[in-house]
């Protein structure tokens, strides 16, 4: 649909460790807020932001609390072209779990899919139990674009999705896929009708 | 778990899935467990993996039908009415933006041993070969009559009260013969029996007029049909995500959940590896209710993989076939359901058709052979035939509220009728799905 020129579409997802801030990264880049008691945000979770320099419009799917007992649905996964895995920097427990979102990422098996790994918390250096040179290790292991960043202070959020966009592969021309197009559903009344059936 | 909630919802088939959302969206505290470990029950769309190890245990699909995870077989195959009800509760949740949709390609009937496509529009109808120079007339002036048609202007009745009048005799004062009355019962009306003809007129009259909106419904579409990229599973897990972004809570594979009831044999929590989280009610399929539902039915269906369209379909992607009861000597129809890689159900070149009925033999396998004699050469063949389950009681005694079993024979509008008629029980509230307008978005 949209050629080159155009803003391109990406389905960005979101993955980690409850509380790890996801939630609170997504809002950061998407609103500039962040607030303390991140509540989840009822009603919302899905964002999208659009980033002129690359062309590139984030639609970005929250996990909406469905990672505390592991009950993502593929439907989450399918069609993404980035997902960042998100580890709170002041627990090593988050810091494993994220290991574990990266292997079921790898199960879902789409090697073109962009993958970032954000240690967050970056303002609490202080708590920290999880070393930067730790997770770059990690990261360079298993093709990962590594950066620790704060929801809270704003560091390295912008640099976070920009290398994301910048890494996105540039609109393929696609070939037309057989069948019917795609018809797109919205809130407006029906195209036309038509008087008579027959 | 051992919370209190309001609502705990078993099984995460679509009407359980639509039903948490919704709930969850009035505001209610919902636990929705699966006893599976991936989410749809009986309306998933299965895997290559998934559907061998249902129907053939200890093979593994040949290497030939490419990647196990191309495939996304739906169990119960049904396409949606473009303008229908569950279209409305899709756009009206937003839930439509988690969902890509694409057009059915053809939409035919079965007609003394040949398949015609059912005309969509005055110039099909007039080269249609299902109706000689003379029906074509009568059948034009009917069409007119049920377009023209509106409940709430009486002069558009034209002197009939088509709440009164059953649809035979409507048929009668247009002097439809059998055959165009079989085409438009079963392939536009999409009745899967003749008892219609016997009833007011007005149903079948609604019903028409439905698949004209849906084939109008979208500029450029040849069916009223549409179907999700993926398969039917995506619905389901579609509004679980509803239901989670409005604070719903989701535990799969429980395998040992089960409803808790108090001594007045009213449910009040769900039990899993010992503990109990407590509800105010509970919903689910009837699988999580032993003893709280009986078979009214049975479906039979086949799913066949193959590697070519439906011959006679003009290679369409995605085909929908009636056959009449009367044409094949039955008292219901078959069904055959196509769709394609297209629809990103199956791998590169690759087809699955379904061919289904309702059961009225010891042979049902035998009951699907007109419309596996329509499919041409098929790879591979899966034959399985399920109860269709009804609910005991309505709930309000035992706080169980329980969904029609997943059966082939309520398509999406009585899904969504069931749906909506439990909603009431449940809240004593009706779903106003008009006014029902959320925004799912935040925009940067
Ligand atoms: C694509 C398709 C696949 C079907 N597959 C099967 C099957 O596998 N097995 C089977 O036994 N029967 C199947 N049917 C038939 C259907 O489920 C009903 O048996 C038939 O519509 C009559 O149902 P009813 O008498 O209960 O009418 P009602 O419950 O009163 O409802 C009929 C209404 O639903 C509409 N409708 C029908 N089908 C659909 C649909 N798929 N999506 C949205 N709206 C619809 C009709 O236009 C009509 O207005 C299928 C129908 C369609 C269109
Ligand atoms: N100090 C600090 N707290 C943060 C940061 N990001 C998120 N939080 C807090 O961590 C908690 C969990 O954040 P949330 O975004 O809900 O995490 P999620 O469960 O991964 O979505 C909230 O209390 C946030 O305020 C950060 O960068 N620094
Ligand atoms: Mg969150």
């Amino acid at each position: 649909m949209s050629s080159q020129g155009n803003i391109q579409p990406a389905k960005l997802v979101l993955l980690g460790d409850m509380g790890a801030g996801k939630s609170s990264l997504v809002l950061r880049f998407v609103k500039g807020q962040f607030t303390d008691y991140q509540e989840s945000t009822i009603g919302a979770a899905f964002l999208t932001k659009t980033v002129p320099e690359f062309k590139v419009k984030f639609e970005i799917w929250d996990t909406a609390g469905q990672e505390r007992y592991h009950s993502l649905a593929p439907m989450y996964y399918r069609g993404a072209a980035a997902a960042i895995i998100v580890y709170d920097i002041t627990s090593t427990e988050s810091f494993n779990r994220a290991k574990n979102w990266v292997r079921e990422l790898q199960r879902q098996g789409n090697p073109d899919l962009i993958v970032a790994l954000a240690g967050n918390k970056a303002d609490l250096a202080g708590q920290r139990a999880v070393e930067p040179s730790e997770a770059q290790g990690y990261a360079d292991e298993n093709g990962l674009y590594f950066i620790e960043t704060s929801a809270k202070t704003s560091v390295n959020v912008g640099d976070l999705f920009n290398e994301i966009a910048k890494r996105l592969p540039k609109p393929k021309q696609v070939a037309k896929a057989p069948g019917s197009g795609n018809v797109v559903l919205t809130r407006d009344a029906p195209a036309k009708k038509k008087q008579q059936c027959c | 778990m051992d919370e209190e909630y309001d609502a705990i919802v078993l099984g995460t088939g679509l009407k359980e899935c639509i039903i948490s959302g919704l709930l969850s969206v009035a505001g209610m505290k919902v636990l929705h467990m699966d006893r599976n470990s991936y989410y749809g029950g009986e309306s998933a769309s299965l895997s290559l993996d998934q559907l061998w190890s249902k129907f053939r245990a200890g093979e593994e699909p040949p290497k030939s039908l490419g990647r196990g995870n191309d495939y996304n077989v739906d169990l119960v195959p049904k396409f949606i009415m473009a303008d229908g009800k569950l279209i409305k509760v899709l756009i009206h949740t937003d839930v439509v933006k988690y969902l890509e949709f694409k057009a059915c390609d053809g939409s035919y009937v079965y007609k003394q041993g040949k398949i015609h496509k059912v005309p969509a529009s005055d110039m099909e109808a007039l080269k249609s070969p299902l109706m000689s120079f003379f029906e074509k007339r009568r059948a034009r002036n009917f069409f007119i009559y049920v377009q023209d048609y509106e409940e709430k202007d009486p002069r558009t009745h034209k002197g009939r009260d088509l709440n009164r009048m059953s649809m035979r005799q409507l048929f009668a004062e247009f002097s439809l013969g059998d055959d165009t009355m079989d085409f438009i019962g079963h392939a536009i009306a999409l009745y899967k029996d003749d008892s219609y003809l016997d009833q007011a007129a007005l149903s079948t009259v609604r019903k028409i007029k439905l698949y004209n909106d849906s084939l109008y419904r979208f500029a450029g579409t040849k069916t009223p049909y549409i179907y999700p990229l993926y398969g039917l599973g995506e619905l389901p897990q579609s509004f679980a995500r509803l239901s989670a972004v409005y604070g719903g809570t989701y535990m799969l594979n429980k395998p040992d959940c089960e409803v808790v009831y108090n001594d007045r044999g009213e449910a009040c929590g769900v039990k899993s590896e010992g503990e109990v989280a407590k509800c105010k009610f509970v919903v689910g399929d009837p699988s999580y209710f032993p003893g709280k539902s009986k078979v009214v039915g049975k479906v039979a269906r086949a799913i066949c993989i193959m590697d070519h369209p439906i011959p006679g379909t003009v290679d369409a992607h995605s085909v929908q076939i009636v056959i009449p009861q009367k044409q094949v000597g039955r008292r219901s129809d078959i069904y055959v359901f196509c769709s394609s890689y297209a629809h990103n159900i199956a791998a590169k070149g690759k087809y699955i058709a379904f061919v289904s009925t309702t059961v009225e033999t010891s042979v049902p396998s035998q009951e699907l052979e007109p419309g596996l004699a329509l499919l041409g050469p098929i790879e591979h063949k899966f034959i399985h035939v399920a109860d269709y389950e009804c609910p005991l009681a309505d709930g309000k005694e035992d706080k169980c509220f329980i969904s029609r079993g997943y059966d082939a024979f309520t398509h999406f509008e009585s899904t969504v009728d069931d749906i909506l008629e439990m909603y009431t029980r449940i809240t004593g509230k009706d779903l106003d799905l008009d006014n029902l307008s959320l925004n799912q978005t935040i925009e940067g």
